[in-house]
């Protein structure tokens, strides 16, 4: 690997550690869901993708079983291997280091090697790499001690962490909602889940609005 | 193995066969701009259902409680450009004092 270029490490050891330490709301948020500490850790180092990880947590957290947390996570997983696409040949790697390179493709190491694209490719793979490997590092920091310290609290209601896991949703979400298409879809979802909840079982609900995403997306 | 577990391992293993096979596509299976639109809405639908139902319901029912001033507070800290920590801490505080003090 050629010299790291100052700026593509500083863009990537930002993202990396602002990004690393949301872990420390999904670790509370999985703790205060009924995940354990372990599995809590295990979802970050596995799993590694903020979204699909929050949503499983949420689901469960919500009554759904472990069916619909899956799905739920799965279908916001499905974003990662289209990263994949994109970052395969560009990347150009083979056997285990492909393996380590789809573990670390998320939204973020992404962005920041698409974003150095324009500098030179040399740039463009150390953003991806670095972006990755520190993203990892610091989210699986931060949710262990999340998930700890979020153990020590006892009524998660009294924390308030009730309230942190849909406004860490919200924050996911928010930057997506460019056009007005995007905005009458969120709201199109929040009335289908809502009217939904009553009638079908926890979790199906929320999966049944990917539904409403494919037809509007095949629909424009 | 309680539903915790079989949540979190089929997670992991569904998550990372996601990302490995993207890896092992050509480019040009995604290149339909359908296909593309569905992969940005896909997020948007299961992330704004994911708030109402975590804010809204509990256990199958409807029902509007401290949470919702949480809620509040995070939109309004999203409208002002809040880095996404002050969005979820301001959400725990706000939703916290109300549950403390009524």
């Amino acid at each position: 690997m050629s010299r790291i270029e100052s700026t593509t490490f500083r863009d990537s050891l930002s993202v990396s550690f602002t990004v690393g330490a949301y872990g420390t709301a999904f670790g509370a948020a999985a703790v205060a869901n009924g995940f354990s500490v372990v599995q809590a850790a295990l979802l970050s180092l596995l799993t590694f993708s903020g979204a699909s990880q929050f949503a499983v947590v949420g689901v469960l957290g919500a009554g759904g079983s472990a069916f619909s947390g899956i799905v739920t996570a799965s279908l916001l997983g499905v974003r990662n291997g289209v990263y994949g696409v994109i970052m395969a040949p560009r990347l150009k790697v083979r056997g285990f280091k492909r393996v380590v390179a789809a573990q670390i493709t998320i939204d973020e190491s992404t962005a920041v090697a698409l974003g150095q694209e324009s500098r030179s490719e040399s740039a463009m793979r150390q953003g991806f790499w670095l972006t990755g490997f520190g993203v990892f590092f610091f989210w699986n920091l931060f949710t262990l001690a999340g998930a700890l310290g979020a153990q020590a609290m006892g009524d998660i209601r009294v924390w308030g962490l009730d309230s942190a896991v849909p406004a860490a949703f919200l924050g996911l979400v928010w930057p997506r909602l460019k056009s007005n298409r995007d905005k009458f879809l969120a709201i199109s979802c929040v009335c289908f889940a809502l009217a939904m909840t009553p009638i079908l079982p926890a979790g199906l609900p929320i999966i049944a609005t990917a539904f409403i995403a494919i037809a509007v997306g095949v629909r424009a | 193995m309680n539903a915790f577990w079989i949540a979190t391992i089929g997670t992991s293993v569904i998550a990372f066969l996601l990302k490995y096979i993207g890896h092992n596509v050509p480019e040009r299976f995604f290149a339909h701009p359908k296909v593309q639109s569905v992969n940005t809405l896909i997020p948007i639908a299961l992330l704004s259902a994911l708030v109402a139902v975590q804010t809204f319901t509990e256990k199958s029912k409807l029902m509007i409680d401290h949470r919702l001033a949480g809620l509040v507070v995070a939109i309004i800290a999203l409208f002002l450009k809040a880095p996404f920590p002050i969005v979820v801490i301001s959400a725990a505080f706000t939703s916290a004092a109300i549950y403390n003090w009524f």
